[in-house]
């Protein structure tokens, strides 16, 4: 949300892009046996930072549709899951779906489905977002939720085609193979993690885009007033919907990405809970703010990291429950204090406390 | 007057026989998918019988969501925990050694859990949404999910993952009776549930239709300004209204208590489907919310006969889509109340 008197987006830039090149860097060469964790106390892996880049395109996607269209999907893991099950089925499942296995070897096989898949999950919340996003109010976060839990229940249960056996029930599918450009396998992991902060700082540069486009400044108009909107001839159902497809399709390709990544996918990745993982990541880290993005997704896993290795230290026999907890508590608190999430509220403070004038 | 408010503006007639032709049609063709299984009408009755006993827990849960939507106008996501605190909580009294009498404990258990559960949803709303009180919708459904969540995992904290038991309400333990009437079966618990159903009913349009705080109550719903200007105290009213569904779906919980086992992540399937009833319903009407859990749980059931025992879920969050798709009034409501939604 960088406006005159405070380059935000440059400064973002400016220190994210060195400090993702230094932190690759670092784990590609590992110089004088320094790494990571090393570095970090343990805390943060390269793991760590492949998956805060993936989440981070999925929550610039759900940023523009909840921070700036005013609409919240509780849905969202279930495009992400889309994307991720349309790529292991595409690739592993090839033969039982007719694809020659010419075609299903070639390098670029993966990436082809990759870019499909996320055309076609975009496609599909697009069109259910049409009809929806014509009534006023929260009927897509009914939506989303509905559909959510109907794209895990068809997953869990092999789309209802136990013969085939496409998804692979609950157990899933394993032996995704690694994405390869040409002849270079993008494996070990910091080959990977390039790849998806390429694809992650894509996704900033394209959602800073799109919030200075007509639909960005279509969508202001909506957040200020609805009414307003429309009678000045704004569409307002039409660009909610284009900005829920566009969301939808950048989780479907983060989705893409996490299959190749993990070679395993499973439907309890996909779940209701992980939907609203999403929405806690997005609003921890600002949802107005496309560069709330990876902090909210770094944030969110750091506690989680925390909590999981620290806090038997503290509570003895402490299990998943405290997380659970924990996350409710973050989600209320932040919602009630600091409602704007960390990036646009800090960014609050900074201007005030370079005496420029606060927006 | 009261009926106007409670089942919201009257539609014509041409819209009501489209959603009866519709409700009809799914009938048909669930019944012809079942011909495939070679049921007979007994077994469709007893399909039907045993899913409304489903749907009246859906309907009370639903009727929560209404409560707090009209009043607050917030989609009260929260709703689930306190289904699944209510038998977590008579389980736990229940489990204690006094009184001596089963009966009494079970009753005292009960009525200590509701109260407790009722007292909780007050207190939760006063530290969380009366301060989010002038935030955007958004803000305040999302504050709903984090209390979901840290309910859910605070029960998890201190009853740990294992199913609570709840006896039968008619022989205080685990047996429950099952009564014949002309070929189809009808388990005791089953009469408990549609009774406390239709208690809760009554109790309702006594409150909102006899009672100054009811009425008060209601016209916080109508126009909160206006209310306010008239010297109602909304804010304390939207507490109460909170607490009262929290109370709502305690009982739910409660009464199904003996036909499942709770465990502390119960909430959410039940949640989401009195959810699905009340957007059936339309979301403003109570009426409306408890034809719709009715209605779902007997559907539901059906579609889980004729198909596989996994997709049974799936049918809710269909329904949920297409309404939403095709017809977001459900069975009551009218264009601006859809469109304040």
């Amino acid at each position: 949300m960088g406006r005159a008197g405070f380059p935000a987006n440059a400064i973002g830039f400016a220190i994210g892009l060195p400090l993702i090149l230094a932190i690759g860097g670092l784990e590609a060469f590992r110089p004088m046996g320094l790494s990571l964790p090393a570095l970090t106390g343990g805390l943060l892996t390269l793991d760590t930072m492949i998956r805060v880049g993936l989440f981070t395109i999925v929550l610039v996607g759900l940023n523009l549709l909840m921070g700036y269209a005013g609409q919240v999907s509780l849905g969202q893991a279930a495009f992400y899951g889309m994307g991720a099950f349309f790529s292991a089925i595409m690739t592993v499942r090839a033969r039982t779906l007719g694809i020659p296995p010419a075609l299903a070897e070639a390098w670029w096989w993966p990436w082809l489905v990759m870019l499909t898949g996320a055309f076609l999950v975009g496609l599909t919340a697009y069109g259910i977002g049409r009809p929806i996003l014509r009534l006023r109010g929260h009927y897509l976060a009914m939506a989303t939720l509905g559909l959510g839990i109907v794209v895990y229940i068809l997953l869990r249960e092999n789309l209802g085609l136990p013969h085939l056996n496409l998804t692979g029930g609950f157990d899933g599918i394993q032996g995704i193979p690694r994405l390869r450009l040409g002849g270079l396998l993008l494996w070990p992991a910091w080959r990977y993690y390039f790849l998806v902060w390429l694809f992650a700082f894509g996704a900033i540069a394209l959602g800073l885009r799109v919030v200075r486009s007509r639909v960005g400044r279509a969508l202001r108009a909506i957040h200020g007033s609805e009414m307003a909107a429309e009678s000045v001839g704004v569409e307002v159902s039409y660009y909610k919907a284009q900005v829920f497809g566009l969301s939808a399709a950048m989780a479907a390709l983060a989705g893409s990405l996490y299959a190749h990544f993990q070679t395993t996918v499973i439907p309890a990745t996909f779940g209701f809970g992980s939907s609203l993982e999403l929405v806690v990541m997005s609003a921890v880290g600002g949802m107005a703010s496309i560069w709330g993005a990876p902090f909210g997704a770094l944030t969110v896993l750091l506690v989680q990291e925390v909590l999981r290795t620290q806090l038997h230290r503290v509570i003895p026999n402490a299990q998943g429950e405290f997380e659970a907890i924990a996350f409710g508590v973050i989600l209320v608190l932040i919602m009630l204090f600091l409602p704007e999430g960390l990036t646009t509220g800090g960014l609050r403070w900074l201007r005030s406390r370079m005496g420029l004038r606060p927006r | 007057m009261i009926r106007e408010w409670v089942g919201g503006e009257r539609i014509p007639f041409a819209r009501r026989w489209g959603i009866a032709i519709a409700v009809l049609g799914l009938m048909i063709a669930l019944i012809l998918l079942g011909q495939g299984h070679g049921f007979g009408a007994l077994e469709y009755l007893q399909f039907i019988l045993d899913g409304l006993r489903g749907g009246s827990i859906y309907a009370l849960v639903a009727l929560g969501f209404v409560l707090v939507y009209r009043v607050m106008g917030v989609i009260n996501f929260a709703q689930g925990a306190f289904v699944m605190l209510g038998p977590m909580l008579t389980a736990f009294f229940y489990e204690q050694k006094w009184p001596p009498a089963p009966g009494l404990r079970l009753a005292l258990a009960a009525l200590l859990a509701v109260g407790i559960v009722g007292a909780l949803g007050m207190i939760i709303e006063r530290l969380t949404l009366y301060p989010a009180r002038r935030a955007s919708p958004l803000t305040r459904i999302i504050i709903t999910v984090g209390v979901y969540l840290s309910l859910q995992g605070a029960a998890l904290l201190l009853w740990g993952p294992y199913a609570k038991v709840l006896p039968s309400f008619t022989t205080l333990s685990l047996s429950d009776p099952t009564y014949r009437f002309a070929g189809v079966r009808v388990k005791a618990q089953s009469l408990w549930i549609a009774g406390t159903l239709i208690a809760a009913l009554l109790a309702l349009g006594l409150f909102f239709g006899r009672t100054t705080v009811g009425k008060a109550m209601r016209a916080c719903a109508v126009n909160r300004l206006a209310a306010r200007l008239m010297g109602i105290p909304v804010d304390t009213m939207s507490t109460l209204a909170f607490g009262m569904a929290a109370a709502l779906g305690a009982i739910a919980g409660i009464v199904l208590g003996p036909v499942t086992r709770a465990t502390y992540d119960m909430g959410l399937e039940l949640g989401l489907k009195g959810f699905v009833a009340a957007i059936m319903g339309g979301l403003v009407s109570f009426p409306g919310a408890v034809l719709g859990g009715l209605l779902l749980g007997a559907l539901e059931n059906l579609w889980a006969g004729v198909t596989v025992a996994g997709f049974k879920d799936l049918f809710a969050f269909v329904i949920l889509i297409l309404v939403l798709l095709l017809h977001p009034r459900g069975f009551a409501g009218t264009e601006a109340e859809v469109e304040r939604a």
